[in-house]
This record gives C-alpha cells, structure tokens and sequence, in this order.
C-alpha cells in the first residue's frame, strides 16, 4: 500500500495532505478513496480512448478512416459520444419493473468496477492484495449476469427477456470452463493470490505460463469471448434479430452504464489474461530495456499496460474478422468440447505438478 | 482479525464508490436532460405494432436445464480451488481422493451427455 502511495506520487499526496486536520480515522478512508479513484478514473478513461482506438482498428481493417471529426485524429470522439447521451432523455417504459430496471445498469457497472480492486498493476500497486484474488475475480464475474438478467426481464420486451436468458446461459457455460483453466494455473502456482501468480513468472518470457498451459491460455481467452458477450459469441445482441439484445429498452446514461461496463469487462478479461499466462508487469527479456539510454519503459505496469493492449487489439481483430457463431454451436463448444479438456487438463496438470515436485 | 479487515476494507469502499459513481450518474442525467415522455415513446419497442400479450411469455426448458448443470459443474470449481491450494500439503493421497471424484462426477457429465442434455439441434 506504501508503495502504492508513493508511486501515485504528488496528485494524491497533496490531496491528503490538505485534509491532515481530520481525524485518523478519517484521513484513512480519504487516503482509500483517493486510492480507488486513482484505480476508477484512468480506468474510464481508458475505456473511453480504447473505444476509440478500437473503432479506429475496425476502420483500418476495412479499408476506412473511421472517427476523424471531434478533436485531431477524432481522439475525442468518445467524450462526445458520452456527452450526447449524457444529454438525452432517461426512457423508462411504461411496462417496467421501475426499480429493478434502474438498477440493472447500477448493478452491471459497478461489478465491471469493483473486480477492479485486486489487480495488481506491478510489484505491490495493488489497491486489496486478497490471499483469494483469483476466486474473488471469478465471483465478481458470476455476479455479472445478474445485471443482465435484470435488465431484460425488467425491461417487460421480448427481445430483451429473449437476449437476457441467452446471454446469462451462455455466460455460465463458459463460466465453468474459465473455472477449471483457473484451477489448472493455480496448481502449477500453488497460490490463489494474483501477485504469487504473476511472481512464479518472473524472469524471461520463457518462464511465461502461455508455454506450459498453452491449451489452457487458448481456452480461457476463447472463453473471456463469450464471457463478455464479444464476437464470435455476441448472440445476446445479435442486431438482426434482437434488435440490441438486453439493452434494447435503455438510453441516456442507463444506456452509457451498461456500455462502459461491458468494456470495463473486457479490458478486465484482458488483463487477467497478461496476469495468468503473460508475466503480468513482467519484462519479456528483464534487463533488455533497461540498456536503452534516456527511457524508463522498463517500468512494470507499463509492460503491463501493453500487454493489455495487445489482447485488446485482439479482440477487436476478432470482431472485425470472424462471423457470429449460432447458438447450438456456442453451447457445443462450452459444454462438448471445452468442459471435458478442462476437466481433464485439471487431473492432468495437478498430477504434473505433484510428479515434478513444483509444489 | 485486523488484518482480515485492513484487507477488505478497501474492497469496500470501492464497492460504495463504484455503486455512488453509477447512480450519480443516472440521477444527474435525469435532472439534466430535458424529460418529455409520451405514451408512444414509453411502450415497449416491439418493431411497430403494440404487444399482444406480456412479454414474460415460457421460454425454452434447456435454459433452465442449462442453469442446473452449471450450478453442478460450479460446485465442483468451488471445491477444487482450496484443494488447488493445499494440494503440496495432502501430497497423493489428496490427489487420488479428487481423481476419485472428479471420476463419479465424470459418469454423471458423460450420463447427461448421451440423455441428451446438451443438445441444442
């Protein structure tokens, strides 16, 4: 947490500091929720410039310019996008349940938020640094369907209800499946927190879990796919025939909540993915650049921040690339092809660890 | 104790925080934007026509056999990720012992499979 501190530096430090005449109890929940702005804000901020840079990547893959409008290079053609909606007028059908729908995007963003909090950014930057990161992840992810769910049935329209039970099936088959690849990884690690994880790949690319759990990094990001509701598998908004899927009913920031949420997922996705199987703040070659003169790029959450890029790049090549599955498809791979390899690769890798003596 | 606190203490504030941001969110772009509903603009979007009945209508049952298996195939991760954990500590034995029924269960994955449950024609 100390480090935590002094790495954010000045900006909070000031902040603090002008507050040192409260009492200590309360100087401590300030210096706290400065720590989790500190996590909240560059987080929507990246989600609002990967949005952008995402529809730029789908732009250049279709030989187009993409948003080029609002600011240089259209780099501010989110913050327009979010100021449009923020404007605009909160829908709420008359047939709805008023509460729960209200509550549905409430419910959605501020999980996509919370999971948020045990990541570790690099060495020690680490807001909640939990022995059970891992499983608190995974539970904050189960709880994102309920958001869904509540969404469509609150919403009292068919596509919506339709979308909701589609997505919150799709969701928990490949939930089970995201929970073995975890299992396997923890084995091989012997630790459930995410700091130990990303520790036991210290010192090279070659030490990376990607080498010893290939099959196992492929599934889980297939998975984090339709975990996310993402092309191929984004069945749950499929515009030709749902219309927009759950959210359907939505507008203004109701809307805008459900969409940075979903983002805030799938950059979540994407670190976990860098934190299990890529190194996480790990250099790929430690000490290589270090002996590039005048930088600092050897900083960890910078190679962090990166490798995050990298999957997110990914995905949005997949979603410009490959058409939607249909759903039996979808429910063939999560529960005929990808349960009984994960199932199996848990025996499998268990027994590794325990004959190599790893752990 | 303590420290279990110090731990999750965070956790919680970041809880309250996120769950705060979102509903300021909402709140202030309702007190915002100009509100002006009408009958039309608050029915349910249905491509034009007006619903005929209550769209809680019966969906399909492999929805719900779907949500049955998952709860299953959960509790088995659930019951894994501290064997996971202890696994250096209880050595083979530990290991044969989730074999075992990592096995009992396979039979009732592989029972569901040929009954059908996982198809989805």
């Amino acid at each position: 947490m100390a480090d935590f501190f002094h790495t954010l530096g000045a900006p909070i430090r000031w902040i603090v500091e002008t507050f040192l005449w409260l009492p200590e109890p309360f100087q401590y929940l300030l210096y706290i929720v400065a720590l989790v702005l500190a996590i909240i804000l560059p987080l929507l901020l990246a989600v609002a410039m990967l949005v952008y840079a995402e529809r730029k990547i789908w732009a250049a893959m279709q030989m187009r310019r993409g948003p080029n409008v609002v600011g240089p290079f259209g780099l501010l053609q989110s913050f327009a996008d979010g100021l449009k909606l923020f404007l605009k007028e909160t829908v709420v059908p008359s047939g709805a349940n008023k509460g729960i729908f209200l509550l549905a995007p409430v419910v959605t963003f501020s999980l996509a938020l919370v999971a948020w909090a045990v990541i570790p950014f690099d060495a020690k930057l680490v807001l909640a640094d939990l022995n059970v990161g891992v499983l608190y992840v995974f539970a904050i992810s189960s709880l994102g369907v309920y958001g869904i769910l509540m969404a469509g049935w609150a919403s009292n329209s068919r596509y919506a209800l339709l979308a909701a039970v589609r997505s919150a099936a799709q969701m928990v088959s490949y939930e089970v499946s995201i929970g073995f690849v975890l299992v396997t990884v923890m084995v091989w690690v012997g630790s459930l927190n995410l700091s130990d994880i990303v520790e036991a790949q210290a010192g090279g690319f070659w030490n990376w879990h990607i080498f010893s759990h290939l099959p196992m990094a492929v599934i889980f990001f297939i998975s984090a796919l339709a975990e996310t509701n993402r092309t191929p598998f984004d069945l749950p908004e499929a515009e030709a025939e749902l219309v927009a899927g759950y959210q359907v009913e939505y507008s203004s920031m109701a809307f805008a909540l459900f969409w940075l949420g979903e983002y805030a997922n799938i950059i979540l996705m994407c670190a976990l993915t860098s934190l299990l199987f890529f190194g996480g703040w790990h250099s790929p070659i430690p000490g290589f650049m270090e002996t590039i003169p005048f930088t600092d790029w050897s900083a960890g959450w910078l190679w962090f921040f990166w490798k995050i890029f990298a999957f997110f790049f990914l995905f949005g090549w997949i979603k410009a690339t490959l058409p939607r599955y249909r759903y039996d498809q979808l429910m063939r791979l999560g529960w005929k092809v990808f349960l009984p390899i994960s199932l199996f690769a848990v025996v499998f890798y268990a027994g590794l660890a325990l004959a190599l003596g790893k752990i | 104790m303590q420290a279990l606190l110090s731990e999750y203490f965070p956790i919680l504030v970041f809880l309250v925080v996120a769950v705060g941001l979102s509903v300021a969110f909402v709140a202030l772009a309702w007190l915002v934007a100009r509100q002006n509903p009408d009958s039309e603009k608050l029915s349910a979007y249905e491509c034009g026509f007006e619903p005929f009945s209550d769209s809680r209508h019966r969906f399909d049952v492999r929805f719900y056999l779907v949500a049955i298996l998952f709860i299953i195939f959960d509790l088995e991760v659930a019951f894994l990720f501290p064997w996971a954990v202890a696994l250096g500590e209880i050595g083979a034995y530990g290991y044969w012992s989730m074999v075992l029924f990592l096995g009992v269960l396979t039979v009732g994955f592989i029972y569901e499979w040929r009954k059908g449950a996982l198809e989805w024609e």
